[in-house]
């Protein structure tokens, strides 16, 4: 099956597994989950690096900037001034211009603040940032951030951290349709198979962190993942054929009758 | 409509008869609610829950690990003051417990010794403790204190007499990230047989203090009742409706909850309703499934064995380290009055080993010098017209 690579912003990526770091009860744990993962692009809260004083074993010792993006988040930001402010730091500290949004006044559900949201990517992207934006599956905000110039738009499928799965899925479906960048589907999916039904509906990747992080093996389940969105990539691929509500005989009955209009 | 009258709709004999109600089918039931409600919390909190802790334990933990993941916090609290007008009746400040001891407020300098003394211990979080003493511990002084401390830590939080809004505006505005304010206890009564003097005094007033410092941006709020004031059960039940409040009054901030327990107190003041470690685990438990998203902070107070099993069962902010006297970090020797006796007396290193050998990660740095009301960064590159 022929695929393509994953590009963003001019980069390219064969995994389509992106990970998140913040719940991993150790450096070690997180590496295994990353290498196991396969993940190209994991993402880091700034608000837990300590740019001043790198702590041995942090979050950002766990990753091998050879091999995977540091994708630098700004969980914790309530308004675009705080965002843009914590993106600025980070990269005046040496990390890479890019930043996943994450703009979440309200401390319960982690909801993302679509005006905040807006207003710190047209910033971010005017002084130069690859900016990839986690927003309330609206489509027509996610078209917004697209002219604004967001290198991505990110979709919940539920609040962080829910497990809950695709559940803003007909959405989804509308934003992927009229995406001309990519969609990478982020937050709420717990289960490799929510992953791959993002993959089947046509997501261009999906961010996972407590379904994984969470896991009793960590590792195992970061293999998980990887295998259900390779799974839904290449089903999506293949034409997933449609659904019907009975079922439909896979030999024809009326076969032996020839193909209709023959000679015979 | 204001807590104070919430809390009145909810007198001990609505509480009482509810834990009376409860019985194994309540409790049972409540512990399957994805969304608990107030009579849940009852049946939670009721004797008839008490064969249930080890289940309540185990969801407790894994809504925990959900919300917070496998990671728990650490911080030092500062004590910059021990002069206390307030004198409770149970306290280690009160006029009865300080006889022949030190009492002193530091001054910049000190402050930023001992600053400088918990940053080469690690700590990245701060709070910064005082009595109730609004002639010395002014909210000039605060401001000061929080702006030496914040040349140092990302996160500084307070611990000091309930404030006005203005004031927790002008703290906001300094850089602090949380208010703690403990209710002590929920009970009128109680609360004036034992606070017998100062602003503290004011029941209402502060009742209300973290609602006006969420009102005032504060993004963190941590409440408390002190355990052993009061019943327990009834205490934690308005507790949890008192988080459930803030949380949707203040919808901004983050609201956490803490668990302090009354072990020593002053000569001639018997703990009136003494908790017991099933009944601490059991309060944990119960406000935890019916508060999934609050932090849960858990002091020195308690023994190191104690802490490390707690750990497990939803706490997600820990102390470690503490000294409860002012200047105690920078000069140990001194013969300054402490609040309270530290139990677990263990290095933020031990404490820290500790977290990782319960399978969670230590975590020291959780907030960053970016979130603060401080308008500019120098030296940005700027653009357009934002």
């Amino acid at each position: 099956m022929d695929d393509t690579v994953l590009r963003i912003a001019g980069r390219e990526f064969r995994s389509r597994l992106l990970l998140g770091t913040g719940k991993f009860p150790s450096a070690v744990a997180l590496r295994a989950a990353i290498a196991a993962s396969g993940a190209e692009i994991v993402t880091v809260a700034l608000r837990r690096v300590d740019l001043e004083r790198p702590e041995e074993e942090g979050i950002l010792s766990a990753i091998d900037p050879e091999r995977q993006l540091i994708l630098p988040n700004t969980s914790g930001a309530r308004t675009a001034d705080e965002a843009v402010r914590l993106a600025r730091l980070a990269a005046a500290a040496g990390l890479p211009r890019w930043v996943k949004l994450e703009l979440t006044p309200e401390p319960r559900y982690l909801l993302p603040d679509p005006i905040e949201t807006l207003r710190a990517t047209e910033t971010l992207v005017c002084e130069g940032f690859t900016v990839l934006p986690y927003i309330q599956a609206d489509p027509i905000l996610a078209k917004r951030l697209e002219e604004a110039g967001a290198a991505t738009v990110m979709p919940l499928g539920a609040p962080i951290g829910s497990n809950r799965g695709l559940r803003t899925r007909d959405m989804v479906r509308i934003i992927i349709e009229q995406a001309r960048v990519p969609v990478v589907v982020d937050a709420g999916l717990g289960a490799p198979s929510h992953a791959a039904e993002a993959m089947e509906l046509g997501a261009d990747a999906v961010l996972v962190n407590t379904a994984i992080s969470d896991a009793e093996d960590p590792a195992a389940m970061a293999r998980a993942f990887a295998l259900a969105v390779e799974a839904g990539r290449l089903a999506r691929l293949s034409g997933t054929a449609p659904e019907r509500d009975r079922g439909q005989a896979s030999s024809p009955l009326t076969g032996f009758l020839g193909a209709p209009g023959s000679a015979s | 409509m204001s807590f104070a009258r919430e809390l009145d709709a909810w007198p001990p004999e609505r509480i009482t008869a509810l834990l009376d109600r409860a019985g194994p089918a309540e409790a049972e039931r409540a512990l399957g609610q994805e969304e608990p409600g107030p009579a849940d919390l009852a049946a939670l909190l009721s004797p008839a829950a008490r064969p249930l802790l080890e289940r309540m334990a185990r969801r407790a933990s894994a809504i925990t690990r959900q919300h917070f993941g496998r990671t728990v916090t650490l911080y030092a609290p500062l004590y910059v003051s021990n002069v206390c007008g307030a004198d409770c009746a149970y306290c280690g400040f009160s006029t009865a417990a300080g006889k022949g001891l030190r009492r002193r407020t530091l001054g910049p300098d000190e402050i930023a010794r001992e600053c400088d003394a918990l940053a080469a211990r690690g700590f990245r979080h701060v709070l910064l403790v005082s009595g109730d003493a609004p002639g010395q511990v002014t909210c000039g002084y605060l401001a000061e204190a929080v702006r030496i401390a914040r040349a140092r830590f990302p996160s500084v939080s307070i611990e000091v007499q309930a404030l006005d809004g203005e004031e927790y505006r002008r703290l906001a505005g300094a850089g602090i990230e949380g208010v703690t304010l403990y209710m002590e206890t929920y009970d009128r009564g109680v609360y004036a047989g034992v606070h017998r003097g100062g602003r503290k005094a004011d029941f209402e007033g502060r009742l209300e203090a973290l609602e006006r410092a969420g009102m005032a941006g504060v993004r963190r709020l941590n409440a408390g009742a002190l355990l052993g004031l009061a019943p327990w059960r009834i205490d934690g039940f308005r507790l949890g409706l008192h988080v459930r409040w803030l949380q949707r009054a203040c919808w901004r901030s983050a609201v956490a909850v803490s668990f302090p327990r009354l072990r020593h107190v002053p000569e001639g003041f018997a703990i009136p309703c003494p908790v017991g470690d099933a009944d601490l685990v059991q309060i944990m438990l119960a406000l935890r499934l019916f508060l999934p998203e609050a932090g849960f902070t858990l002091s020195t107070r308690e023994p190191a064995a104690l802490r490390d099993r707690l750990v497990p069962l939803g706490v997600t902010l820990l102390s470690a380290g503490s000294v409860t006297r002012p200047g105690g970090y920078a000069d140990a020797e001194e013969k300054v009055l402490a609040q309270f006796e530290v139990e677990d007396r263990r290095s933020p290193e031990e404490v820290a080993r500790a977290i990782r050998r319960a399978g969670y990660d230590p975590v020291f740095k959780d907030f960053d010098r970016a979130f603060d009301a401080e308008p500019e960064i120098p030296g940005r590159e700027r653009c357009g017209s934002s």
